[in-house]
């Protein structure tokens, strides 16, 4: 018995069709492609990516400093120098990160207590010169202040979980 | 304008004139094949990717459809690399020898009932020897390229060719059987009346063995035993860049087009139309048939995205065990329904 369905089934190419049918319903499938440079797959907002210098909203940077995120660095990709300001304060003069070195394993912003270096989800960024790799105190800064919002934002979503 | 144009024609002798028109003719054919062939790729990786739920190239052009171009000027400004201990004579000569009879099989196509290059009687038999002509130019470029893939490509594709060459001409007698002529125009004209009249459903299995063993002739999936990437690379093209591989690929779409045109002429009424008797929609005319060769070009592309490749043991067997005899035993039974006048088909 099992033998006749056998040979009816290869005979009228039953398997073949199911097959076929497959693909067919497939073809009409809504597509599930992402079309890269214009779209973008969603990201986590705890996403690693490019670093960022933050400031407070009356303009003062936050860094204080403190060289946490340099001692914390597994990578040793911080290097940060720094000197009293007129008005007492301490400031970074210096505050470079390599990102050839940097792992982005997120340390840095898990240790610093004014949540200034941060990691936003900018991930397609290129070096074109040997040395622009090191992301010095303005260019770090200036991420910071164009994507203020994305990276507030981004806080805001991660923060019920800390 | 048209007037200095007559005089000028007149004056040719007359051996010049058909020369002419032939001519015309060829490149009247031969240049929108080129153009089909290479949109036919673009249709192959769109299908293709439609089926696997993505959605293949569309950033050349409107939705990618100047990506054919594209693909073809990249082929041809690339440089044409001859192996050192290639025959460079045969190594440069088997696309050509690929590419020559691909194309001369679409002289005796009917695209309608007067619009054929060559109207001669032994229409099928020409389509037979032109398609087993492309054999010799795998062999050739196999063995020329030296080099074993190449090699091992040609020798599986000369089998399998060969094998299913036979399927193939059996199921082709049994349309001629059906028909009664060799004349591709005559076969067209064995199947008017509407659709219950073409020769598929008296041949339904030969159809079936037919369009199978077309798929295996042109070595396209799911039984390109001769390109087999995993296991031999890409087969007997390996070797091949720029304009020769271009010639293969040319020359490999333009069979499977014929392939489809075939099977639409031989079972599904060519040029007729599916509602004959009807009025307008029930007039002949070639677009009748491209429809029906689109639909076989798609299934070509349908074959490769459902099915995986044979084995090579299991293609000899399917060509050999299967094809064969049954396309014999199906010759026999259009034969006794050709003798008993079986309606509406072979009265």
């Amino acid at each position: 018995m099992k033998r006749v369905s056998h040979f009816f089934k290869t005979l009228f190419l039953t398997e073949m069709f199911v097959g076929m049918a497959v693909t067919l319903r497939h073809f009409f499938m809504p597509k599930t492609t992402i079309r890269f440079p214009e779209e973008h797959t969603p990201k986590s907002p705890r996403f690693r990516g490019l670093h960022a210098l933050r400031r407070y909203p009356n303009g003062e940077e936050r860094c204080i400093a403190c060289k946490l995120c340099e001692a914390v660095c597994p990578a040793l990709a911080i290097t940060i120098d720094s000197e009293e300001r007129e008005d007492g304060t301490r400031r970074t003069t210096r505050y470079d990160i390599d990102e050839f070195k940097c792992i982005f394993c997120g340390f840095c912003e898990e240790a610093c207590p004014t949540d200034s270096i941060v990691l936003t989800d900018i991930t397609d960024f290129h070096f074109e010169h040997r040395g622009e790799q090191i992301m010095t105190k303005e260019k770090l800064l200036a991420i910071g202040d164009k994507y203020e919002a994305q990276i507030a934002a981004a806080k805001a979503a991660d923060a019920p979980y800390r | 304008m048209v007037h200095a144009f007559n005089t000028y024609w007149n004056a040719l002798p007359p051996t010049a004139q058909f020369v002419l028109i032939s001519i015309g003719g060829v490149l009247a054919i031969m240049i929108p094949l080129i153009i089909a062939v290479a949109y036919y790729t673009y249709m192959e990786r769109r299908v293709i990717g439609f089926m696997q739920v993505r959605l293949g190239p569309n950033v050349v052009g409107f939705h990618g459809l100047l990506q054919p171009f594209a693909d073809v000027f990249k082929l041809l400004i690339k440089e044409v690399v001859v192996p050192t201990n290639a025959s460079p004579v045969l190594f440069i000569l088997a696309p050509i020898v690929m590419l020559v009879p691909a194309f001369a099989a679409w002289a005796v196509i009917p695209f309608n009932a007067k619009l054929v290059l060559a109207n001669i009687n032994a229409g099928v038999l020409y389509i037979l020897m032109m398609t087993s002509l492309g054999v010799y130019g795998v062999i050739i470029a196999g063995w020329a390229s030296n080099s074993k893939y190449a090699f091992l490509g040609a020798m599986r594709s000369a089998a399998q060719l060969v094998s299913y060459e036979i399927a193939m001409g059996f199921a082709v007698i049994g349309v001629l059987i059906a028909a009664g002529t060799l004349n591709l125009n005559g076969i067209i004209e064995g199947q008017s009346g509407n659709i219950a009249h073409w020769y598929v459903w008296p041949l339904l299995p030969l159809f079936v063995i037919y369009f199978v063993s077309g798929v295996a002739e042109t070595n396209r999936h799911p039984f390109d035993m001769a390109e087999g990437e995993t296991e031999i690379v890409a087969g007997y093209q390996i070797e091949y860049s720029g304009a020769t591989f271009a010639s293969f690929f040319l020359a490999e779409y333009a069979n499977m087009i014929l392939i489809s045109m075939l099977a639409s002429i031989f079972f599904f009424g060519g040029w007729l139309s599916p509602f004959q008797g009807l009025p307008v929609i029930g007039a002949p005319s070639a677009i009748w048939l491209f429809l029906k060769t689109l639909f076989f070009m798609f299934c070509f592309l349908w074959f490769r995205a459902t099915f995986p490749r044979y084995r090579y043991d299991q293609i000899m067997r399917l060509g050999w065990k299967v094809f064969i005899p049954f396309t014999i035993f199906w010759l026999v039974l259009v034969g006794l329904m050709r003798l008993y006048h079986v309606a509406p088909w072979f009265v």
